[in-house]
Order: C-alpha cells, then sequence, then structure tokens
C-alpha cells in the first residue's frame, strides 16, 4: 500500500464563466494533519465537494488510495473511507442524535457490523466519547451550535473514515470550544486517521496543520509548514491582510 | 409530410410558441429567478382567463380585461408569497414536500372553484380581433395570433428591461443569486422576492386574457399547461426572460409540427417530452446560469 | 418480535372478518364503499413510501392505477388470465413505470419528479385513449368471470382487495422499520448528507418508486372486474391522484399508520359527502382539507394526536 493517501490531480471546475477551480494539484499521505486556508470564495469548500463527490468536477483526476474515485458518486468514496463534515451543519432533523449517528454505521460500516445490537452499543459509545452521551436521545433538531457540530463529527467519524475532511468545524465556536474540538481532532488523528481541515481560525490551523495550502481564486498560492505559508508574501496579500 | 403543410405548421407553431411564452413568462420568475414550486401558476392564468371572461360578458374588450385585473393579480401575489415565505419557506425539513403539496391543493382548488361556479363547458369570448385573419402574401394568420404574438413579445421585452435596468429589477435578478449578498447591502431578501412574484403574477392576468382570446378555455386545462410552462421555463434556462420566448416558440414549433403528422392526440405528450429531454441532457437549459 | 406477532395475528383477524362480511352481510353498498376505502389505503399507503418516506413528491398516482387497471384489461381480454396473474402483471409494469420515471427524474430536485408524474398521467392516458384493443376512449364492458366461493364476483373482489391493503401495509410497514426506511428518512431529511454517510440515495429511490408504482398497479388491476366497465375519464380520474397524496399527508406521512388513518377518515367522508351532496363539493372539500393540514398541522392527524400525548407526558 502506498504513502499517499489523496491524490488530486489538475482539478478544475466552472460554474458558467466562473472558475471556481482552476488546476489545483493536492498530494495528501497517510496520517498527514493537512491544513487549508484562503480567503471566502477561494475555492475551499467547491475543492471538498469535488474531491468527495457533491460536485461533478470538469477536469483533473482524485485518486483515493490507489482507486481513482473521480466518477465515483459521493457515497461510494465515503464506503472506500472517505469521510466529510459539512461548513453549515446539515443533521437529519427527524432523527435523534442517536439515529444520525446510526444511519452512518448502518450504511458506511454496515460492513463489519452485522447484528443491530452491535449498532446501537457503538453508536452510545462514540456519542460518549464525543462527548454528547447524554444527548443520545435529544431530537438532532433541538441542538445548540458547538452540538451540532460534535453531532457532524461523530456522523463522518462512525462510517470509519482513514480520511476525514473537515469544513470550517470550528466556525462559530468559543475559544473553549474551539480547544476542545480540536482536542477530539488531534484524538482522531493519533489514531491513524488522516485529516484535513479547512479554517479561518488560524489558532487552530497553526496548532494543528503539518502542512498548510493556502487557496486563492481557485488556485494554490502557498504550500508548506505553517511557519512558512503565513510569512508568504502572497498569502499576507491576499488573505493575512499583510 | 409536403412542404408547404409542414411550413404552414411551423408557422403556426411559432405564433402558438409566443403565446406559451407569454404564459410561462411569470413562471420563468416564479420557479426561474425565486426558486418556489409554484406549480399553481398556471391554475393563476386560468383564472385570468375566466376573470377576463367575465368582464368581457359585460362588454369589455378582453385583453383591456386583462390589464384591468393585472393590478389586482399583482396584490394577491403579494399576498400569496407573503404566505407561502411565513408557512414554508421559513421551516425546516420536509418544507419542500409541503410547499409543493400546498400548490397543488390550491391549483386544484381553483379548478373545482371553477367547475362548481361556471361547468365543465368551454367558456369563449368575443372580440372584433377574433374570427378575421390577416393575409400575408399567400399565407393567411389568425389576427388574434398575431395580437398573442405581440402581447407576447412586449411582455419580455418590458420584463427584459425591467430586470436589467430598474433597480428593484437588478435586486430581483441579485436575490436569484446571493441572498446573503443583497441582504448585507441593505436591501431585504424577502420584500424582494414578494414584489417579484406579485409581478409573476400580475402576468397571469395578461396571459389569461390571452388564453381566452386564443382558444376556448375549461378549468381542466390548468393541468395540461404545467407541462407546457414547465418545459418552457426549463428549456428557456431557469431566469432567463428572453430564453422564455425562444423556449415557447420551440415548443410551439414541436407541438404545431407533431398536431400536423400525428394528429391531435399526441399533441399534449410533446411538452413533456421536451421537458423530460432537457432534464436528462441538459437540465440548465438554453440561456441557464 | 413479539411486535411482528401481534400485528401478523391482527392482519390474519381482520381477513377473516373480511371473508365472513363477504358471506354475510347483505346491503351491497356496504361493499361498494368498502371497496372503495380498501382501494385508497393501498393507493395511499403506496404513495407514502416514496412521499413520506423519502419526500418525493407523486402527482400522477391516477395514471399508476390506470395503468394497472388497464395492464389486467388487457391480460383478462385477450388470455382470460386469471385474478393472480392480473394482479402480478400489473405489478411489475407499474412497477417499471415507477422505475422509468425515476430513472428519468431521482437525480434531478424534486419538482422536476413532481412534474414529471403529471406529464406521465397525460402520455399514459393519451396512450389509453388510442388503444382501441382495450376501448379507446370509449370505453369497454369487462365481464368478471364466474365467482368462486362467494354470492357475487364483486364480493371476491373485497377479500381479495383487504387481502392487498394488508400486504401494503405490512410492506410500508416493514420497509419503514427496517434499514431502508431510515436510508428513506436520511434522504429527506437532507439528501446531500445521507450521501455523505454511505447511503446510496438514488438506489434507495429507485426502489421507493418501484415499490410505491407496483402497489398503485396492484390497487388499480381488479378495478375493471369490479366497475364491469373501464373507460379513460374514470380510470385516470383526478381524484385518485389528489386523494393518494391528501390522505397520507392529513393522516401523518411519517409512519404507515397516517395513510392508513387518512383513507378511512376521508374515504368515508368522501362516501357520504357524495352521496348526500355532491360530487363535485367531495372534491373541493379534500382539496381544502389537504391544503389546511398542509399549512395548519404539517405532521398530519398523527402528529398531533402524539403530541397531544407528549404534551400530557411532560407534565
Amino acid at each position: 500500500m502506498s504513502d499517499s493517501v489523496l491524490q488530486v490531480h489538475a482539478l478544475s471546475k466552472r460554474f458558467g464563466g466562473f472558475a471556481a477551480l482552476t488546476s489545483v494539484s493536492i498530494a495528501v499521505s497517510r496520517g498527514e494533519r493537512l491544513g487549508i486556508i484562503g480567503p471566502n470564495g477561494s475555492g475551499k469548500t467547491t475543492l471538498i465537494n469535488c474531491i468527495c463527490g457533491a460536485l461533478r468536477s470538469d477536469a483533473g483526476a482524485i485518486r483515493f488510495e490507489d482507486t481513482d474515485i473521480t466518477r465515483l458518486p459521493p457515497y461510494r468514496r465515503t464506503r472506500l473511507g472517505l469521510a466529510r463534515s459539512f461548513q453549515i451543519p446539515r443533521p437529519f432533523p427527524s432523527m435523534t442524535v442517536a439515529g444520525n449517528v446510526a444511519v452512518a454505521l448502518e450504511y458506511a460500516a454496515h460492513r463489519e457490523l452485522r447484528r443491530r445490537l452491535d449498532i446501537a452499543a457503538e453508536t452510545l459509545w462514540m456519542l460518549a466519547r464525543m462527548g454528547l452521551g447524554d444527548k443520545a436521545e435529544t431530537l438532532a433538531s433541538a441542538l445548540t451550535q458547538v452540538d451540532l457540530r460534535k453531532l457532524e463529527l461523530a456522523r463522518a467519524l462512525a462510517t470509519r473514515p482513514r480520511l476525514l475532511i473537515l469544513d470550517e468545524v470550528m466556525a462559530g465556536l468559543t475559544a473553549s470550544e474551539v480547544d476542545e474540538m480540536l482536542g477530539m481532532v488531534l484524538t482522531v488523528n493519533e489514531s491513524g486517521v488522516t485529516v484535513i481541515m479547512i479554517e479561518h481560525i488560524m489558532r487552530a490551523i497553526m496548532r494543528f496543520s503539518q502542512r498548510v495550502l493556502c487557496l486563492d481564486a481557485g488556485q494554490v498560492i502557498a504550500e508548506g509548514s505553517p511557519q512558512e505559508v503565513v510569512e508568504d508574501a502572497n498569502v499576507q496579500r491576499v488573505y493575512l491582510g499583510g | 409530410m409536403p412542404l408547404d403543410l409542414l411550413l404552414e405548421a411551423i408557422l403556426g407553431g411559432v405564433l402558438l410558441g409566443c403565446f406559451y411564452a407569454a404564459v410561462s413568462i411569470g413562471l420563468s420568475v416564479a420557479f426561474g429567478l425565486l426558486d418556489v414550486p409554484h406549480i399553481a401558476h398556471p391554475a393563476f392564468v386560468i383564472l385570468g382567463a375566466y376573470g377576463a371572461y367575465v368582464l368581457a360578458q359585460n362588454g369589455l374588450d378582453p385583453l383591456l380585461a386583462g390589464a384591468l385585473l393585472t393590478p389586482l393579480f399583482f396584490l394577491g401575489g403579494l399576498a400569496v408569497y407573503r404566505f407561502y415565505h411565513a408557512v414554508f419557506e421559513r421551516r425546516g425539513t420536509d418544507a419542500g414536500l409541503r410547499g409543493l403539496a400546498f400548490f397543488f391543493g390550491v391549483a386544484f382548488i381553483f379548478e373545482v372553484a371553477l367547475i362548481l361556479i361556471f361547468g365543465v363547458d368551454q367558456r369563449m369570448v368575443e372580440a372584433a380581433y377574433i374570427g378575421k385573419s390577416v393575409a400575408f402574401g399567400e399565407v393567411r394568420v389568425p389576427l388574434r395570433m398575431l395580437v398573442a404574438v405581440a402581447v407576447a413579445v412586449l411582455l419580455t421585452v418590458v420584463l427584459t428591461l425591467y430586470l436589467s435596468k430598474t433597480f428593484i429589477g437588478r435586486a430581483i435578478k441579485a436575490v436569484a443569486q446571493d441572498e446573503t449578498a443583497l441582504a448585507l447591502m441593505g436591501a431585504d431578501p424577502v420584500r424582494v422576492k414578494q414584489w417579484a412574484f406579485g409581478i409573476a403574477t400580475a402576468t397571469c392576468a395578461l396571459a389569461g386574457a390571452l388564453m381566452i382570446i386564443v382558444g376556448p378555455v375549461e378549468p381542466g386545462l390548468g393541468r395540461l399547461y404545467i407541462g407546457r410552462t414547465f418545459c418552457v421555463t426549463v428549456l428557456a434556462g431557469l431566469g432567463s426572460m428572453p430564453g422564455t420566448l425562444v423556449a415557447g416558440v420551440i415548443l410551439g414549433v414541436a407541438e404545431s409540427v407533431v398536431l400536423t403528422s400525428l394528429g391531435s392526440s399526441w399533441a399534449p405528450a410533446v411538452a413533456f417530452g421536451i421537458l423530460l429531454l432537457v432534464l436528462g441532457v441538459r437540465p440548465a437549459g438554453l440561456f441557464g446560469r | 418480535m413479539r411486535e411482528w406477532r401481534a400485528y401478523s395475528f391482527a392482519s390474519a383477524a381482520i381477513l377473516c372478518a373480511a371473508i365472513v362480511a363477504a358471506g354475510v352481510v347483505r346491503n351491497e353498498y356496504f361493499f361498494f364503499a368498502a371497496y372503495v376505502v380498501l382501494q385508497f389505503i393501498v393507493l395511499a399507503t403506496a404513495w407514502n413510501i416514496l412521499g413520506g418516506y423519502a419526500g418525493y413528491v407523486n402527482f400522477g398516482s391516477g395514471a399508476f392505477f390506470a395503468v394497472g387497471a388497464y395492464t389486467s384489461v388487457a391480460l383478462f381480454k385477450a388470455f382470460a388470465a386469471p385474478l393472480p396473474v392480473l394482479l402480478v402483471a400489473a405489478a411489475l409494469v407499474t412497477g417499471a413505470l415507477g422505475f422509468a420515471v425515476g430513472v428519468l427524474t431521482l437525480r434531478l430536485r424534486g419538482i422536476f419528479f413532481s412534474i414529471a408524474t403529471v406529464a406521465i398521467a397525460v402520455i399514459c392516458e393519451t396512450v389509453v385513449m388510442n388503444w382501441s384493443f382495450v376501448g379507446g376512449s370509449r370505453g369497454m364492458a369487462v365481464l368478471p368471470p364466474l365467482p368462486v366461493a362467494f354470492a357475487s364476483y364483486n364480493r371476491l373482489l373485497f377479500v381479495v382487495m383487504t387481502a392487498l391493503a394488508l400486504a401494503a401495509v405490512a410492506s410500508a410497514r416493514y420497509i419503514q422499520t427496517s434499514r431502508i426506511g431510515r436510508g428513506l428518512q436520511a434522504i429527506r431529511d437532507s439528501e446531500l448528507a445521507a450521501e455523505a454517510v454511505g447511503v446510496p440515495t438514488l438506489k434507495l429511490k429507485l426502489a421507493a418508486a418501484s415499490v410505491s408504482g407496483a402497489l398503485m398497479g396492484v390497487a388499480g388491476a381488479p378495478f375493471a372486474l369490479y366497475m364491469s366497465f373501464i373507460e379513460p375519464t374514470s380510470a385516470f380520474s383526478l381524484n385518485y391522484a389528489v386523494s393518494a397524496l391528501a390522505m397520507p399527508i392529513i393522516g401523518g406521512t411519517a409512519s404507515w399508520v397516517g395513510p392508513v388513518i387518512g383513507a378511512l377518515l376521508l374515504g368515508t367522508t368522501q362516501q357520504i359527502v357524495t352521496v348526500t351532496i355532491s360530487s363535485e363539493l367531495n372534491v373541493l372539500v379534500i382539496g381544502v382539507l389537504l391544503v389546511t393540514f398542509v399549512v395548519v398541522a404539517p405532521h398530519g392527524i398523527l402528529g398531533l394526536i402524539r403530541s397531544r400525548f407528549v404534551a400530557r407526558g411532560a407534565r
């Protein structure tokens, strides 16, 4: 098995006349913590949507662990081990918190868990890890913002991913909530899951990432260690206001 | 099929298509720009047709009747959108399903109410320009169809200009593209959308008058036009006013050719066939954004 | 598992009661009214599998019903096929129809599926009107075979429809409580998120559309035999399309119980109103009730009952 978990090659996406992504290439190695930053509209979420299959790219290829996933529907990519959280949380409002996680277990992790009892126990265990244990029977529509984000994370993790992509999972959280979330994500990474984190909160990016990419206007304008990228002149100009 | 028959069919189709465009242009705004699942749009047009009929029975010219009803329909549209937004757009998950069911229910109520009031028989109006035809060389064109073409072109031009030149018009286009940005600029997206829906409903009064001018009307006609109006709106490309005219003509010609070659029983299926084709092959339509 | 056993006993009891009634009851109108209501139970339940569970609204239920009816008529006329064959054939044809419409439109937004169902209704009606083998627009008389066990063939069909209603409800209940049902619920709540957590949304939607279509066709299969006549206007009646939609919405779309409640309530109301007042007014009442419930009580009667209990339980 190669060391590369994700290879994005010359990915492009247009919306009518607007070029959201222009020939973006990324390589992510196993167990890596990659941070992606960039101003609003730079194409970060479009990139994630293309990688995960929610959008069809116009050109380029995506390889996940030696499999070409460029034309696969999203649910197949999830079953291969690629999970994501949404920028604006998308829970299943008519289900309980436990129900939300159970769907992910039943469909993505299904092959490993045959009996219903396993799913129920597994769900509770996952929720406890995320600090949502006491909210298991609460309807997802009644959750607070931070709990919604935890649920997004729990649901993504329930699919047993080997690559987890987080789209601004800390937006709108207080400082202590950010630290709590960061701790959870670091623990996830320590268990062997490769993590790509898109964030605006620089503190989180600096603490979390081993490598950082900066996107602007659909292209990668800087790549390197967090320190290198933050000090890059281009990044300063378009993003950090330097 | 002999060539002169085909040409006649095509010409008839162009005229018919302009009429279809006029009927559909309100939907291009309501569904194309505002994304409201307004499956009751044809029902409002039929309502306009019957309104014109009632006024015409009292001696008024049907086209004038349609024009007079326009402000009334505008106000009605404002109210309907206010209601729709309060009940459906704010709420969460299955609001889409319920919004659709709501409009279907409204269309259904309109149809049954019209049956109860007017019966199922066809209604027609009379006017100076109905029944006469004009000669262009060897070809005779019914005058009422020319009236339909004129109104359709007028509506298209007026709306296209309105949307691109006036402040409110551009706000409507903006709200269709990025509601948040519009809100950040200080305009109230809900008020803008409400205004747009009012305009869309107002066109139903004129389109309804056209409908009863072009041919007889009966309450069940609305359902047939669900397919036609959505076909035109989708083929046009959501939100394109000029596209609506082009798409209307395409549909008109297609229907007319089918009518001439295969007979009247297959004509209703044409609109739906085209719609399914467009959705399968190029969902963004001809001029879609 | 205990629930399933209780459920099976209840179903068997109902079926037995129906058989007994078919032998004992004198009032012919009872069978007509009961047949219509049972038919609506199947239609409403079928509609809800795609509409309530997955969130895709079918406006053309009448077409599926009528295609089922006409499929059975065609086979009956051509081969004098026995009733079970007619039922299965109707289910296969309308199931395939549901699948075909789904393949064309379920990749797109929900409203386009809905418009396609309006389209299918018009196209099917046009096809049938031009098909002289089944009587075209003038219709055709259908002579039912001699009844085997009961006093009249209609009594037999009443029992058959009871069995079909029980089977339809059992299918809906099975889907609802299974992994598939939870997948459909996820699709209804947030299709993007469902796809992202591994739910094969297109496959599930196609399955729901096929099952829904098949059940609607089965509801229509005995129609011509029951009426001894078939013609397009009544077979494709808008009443079926509206009722199939209104009954689950009024009863409650979240569970198999809702369509049953809706069909029982609305079906019997329809019979009363049609007989006492007028059939046009009956249809208007359905429309008004639909709109009222959609606006005021979105979770239907079932939702109203549940919130009443929750409020009490909270105290």
